[in-house]
């Protein structure tokens, strides 16, 4: 299939380079710090390596951890607000009808779903889709841990401290899931990650 | 006791505080570590490298944040007594065979902004309003669990001994070598207690006899068990692991 380049429109705007390397950052401090945290208590039987704990002992990684949260956090808004406000999330990350998402995911697992840098398939679009959500779930079950009598309510809504401290848990596997699959992606179209550097014109979307 | 006596004359447990105190130090870290590769080795609140002084900054900002969230009025949830965790897990900085006994002329002391100095006996502090709450003690590790207490509402006794209740800090110093502080606000919050007893009985010397803190508004170690001086102070009193790099406000 042709593959052409339009030079109308970026494939990535730059806000949204900024915005996705700042939110790698803050993510890596907050994923790597809460393994240490993890380890001080873990609640299922295994422990992460020392060597992939930021902070070297509970206190220092609960530092790194309650001072990222607020970078992530400035960056999620910031981003919320511009994907609302500039039609990104209306235009790109749709939620897919079921059929077209049948179609690309049956595609994708045959390795043969194609990816037209700029333009995102369902498969994409559910991914991209699920993260975010899975990132506010984080963010919100964050403040439920953190203050849970002062947020009380917050907690409560989640069913409590130790359960929500689960919820903490099995949503950082999700989003450690994502991030997995997300690279290894990039590394089978090593060109998007360029895109996601430097200026590149969108492609245009091939027929299917 | 017997097992007590039977134990080498240094044990695993005896210098496992030191050991763990070396070991946050940083003298013993691993050569490699995520720190390493992102080339913030060390940074871990014990070097006073540049992000070591960025992570107390945000602590710092965190502490200030934390205290704007708190409400005096706001109560923390309480549990009936089928909810009580059983057995109740013991935790101090040291292991539970070295807890500490009460000295015999114990009596709580007193001191600074305060108008009556006088030491507290336990039968002074039994006569005082007392008060009861099942409620849930959440550890920094991230662990938690439910336990009763009962005893004097710390803001009853910070009355009654006259302290400036405009006052930033209250300190506490314990006969076990450990320490902490809490902000006024939280000290007057009512479920602030100096609790006499657990589980409906005095307080056993693992659970802090004869006087502890409890405060479920913090975080586990702000409830210093084996009580032996407060202090009303408008100087940082800081505290064991406050010291070392735990968040100083640790509200939850």
């Amino acid at each position: 299939m042709e593959r052409r380049e339009t030079g109308c429109r970026p494939a990535h705007p730059v806000a949204i380079r900024v915005m996705h390397w700042i939110g790698v950052y803050a993510m890596g401090c907050m994923i790597f710090s809460g393994w240490e945290i993890y380890n001080a208590s873990p609640s299922l039987p295994f422990l992460f390596p020392t060597w992939t704990g930021l902070g070297g002992w509970l206190g220092g990684a609960l530092a790194w951890h309650l001072s990222a949260m607020w970078l992530l956090f400035a960056d999620g808004i910031a981003y919320l607000i511009y994907g609302l406000a500039s039609g990104h999330f209306r235009r790109d990350l749709k939620p897919p009808r079921p059929a077209e998402m049948m179609h690309d995911l049956g595609a994708a697992l045959r390795g043969r779903l194609m990816h037209h840098i700029g333009h995102y398939n369902a498969v994409q679009r559910v991914l991209y889709g699920g993260v975010i959500i899975a990132v506010i779930l984080q963010v919100l079950t964050g403040l439920a841990i953190w203050k849970p009598v002062q947020l009380g309510w917050l907690t409560g809504l989640f069913g409590g401290y130790p359960i929500t401290r689960d919820i903490h848990l099995a949503t950082m596997f999700g989003i450690v899931a994502f991030v997995l699959i997300h690279v290894a992606m990039v590394v089978l179209h090593p060109r998007t990650l360029k895109s996601m550097i430097v200026t590149v014109p969108a492609e245009i979307e091939a027929d299917r | 006791m017997s097992a007590q006596r039977n134990k080498p004359a240094v044990s695993v447990a005896d210098i496992r505080p030191d050991m763990e105190r070396l070991r946050r130090r940083g003298f013993l870290r691993n050569a490699l570590s995520l720190g390493a590769l992102t080339m913030l080795t060390g940074c871990d609140l014990a070097t006073h490298s540049g992000i070591d002084a960025a992570l107390e900054a945000m602590l710092r900002f965190d502490d200030r944040v934390q205290a704007a969230l708190f409400s005096r009025q706001r109560l923390a949830q309480t549990y009936p007594a089928s909810d009580i965790t059983r057995p109740y897990r013991f935790n101090a900085y040291y292991a539970e065979w070295q807890v500490r006994q009460a000295p015999d002329n114990w009596g709580l002391n007193v001191s600074g902004l305060v108008v009556d100095r006088r030491p507290w006996t336990l039968p002074a502090l039994l006569a005082l309003p007392q008060h009861e709450q099942i409620t849930r003690h959440i550890c920094i590790e991230g662990w938690s669990q439910i336990g009763q207490w009962s005893g004097v509402q710390l803001g009853t006794f910070l009355r009654h001994v006259g302290a400036d209740l405009s006052a930033r800090y209250v300190s506490f110093k314990c006969f076990d070598g450990y320490s902490t502080s809490i902000d006024m606000a939280s000290a007057l919050q009512p479920q602030t207690i100096l609790a006499l007893d657990f589980e409906e009985k005095p307080l056993a010397p693992q659970w802090g006899a004869p006087l502890r803190l409890r405060i479920p508004t913090k975080l586990g170690f702000k409830s210093a068990k084996n009580l032996e001086a407060i202090e009303v102070t408008n100087k940082y009193p800081g505290g064991y692991w406050e010291n070392q790099g735990y968040d100083w406000f640790a509200g939850v």
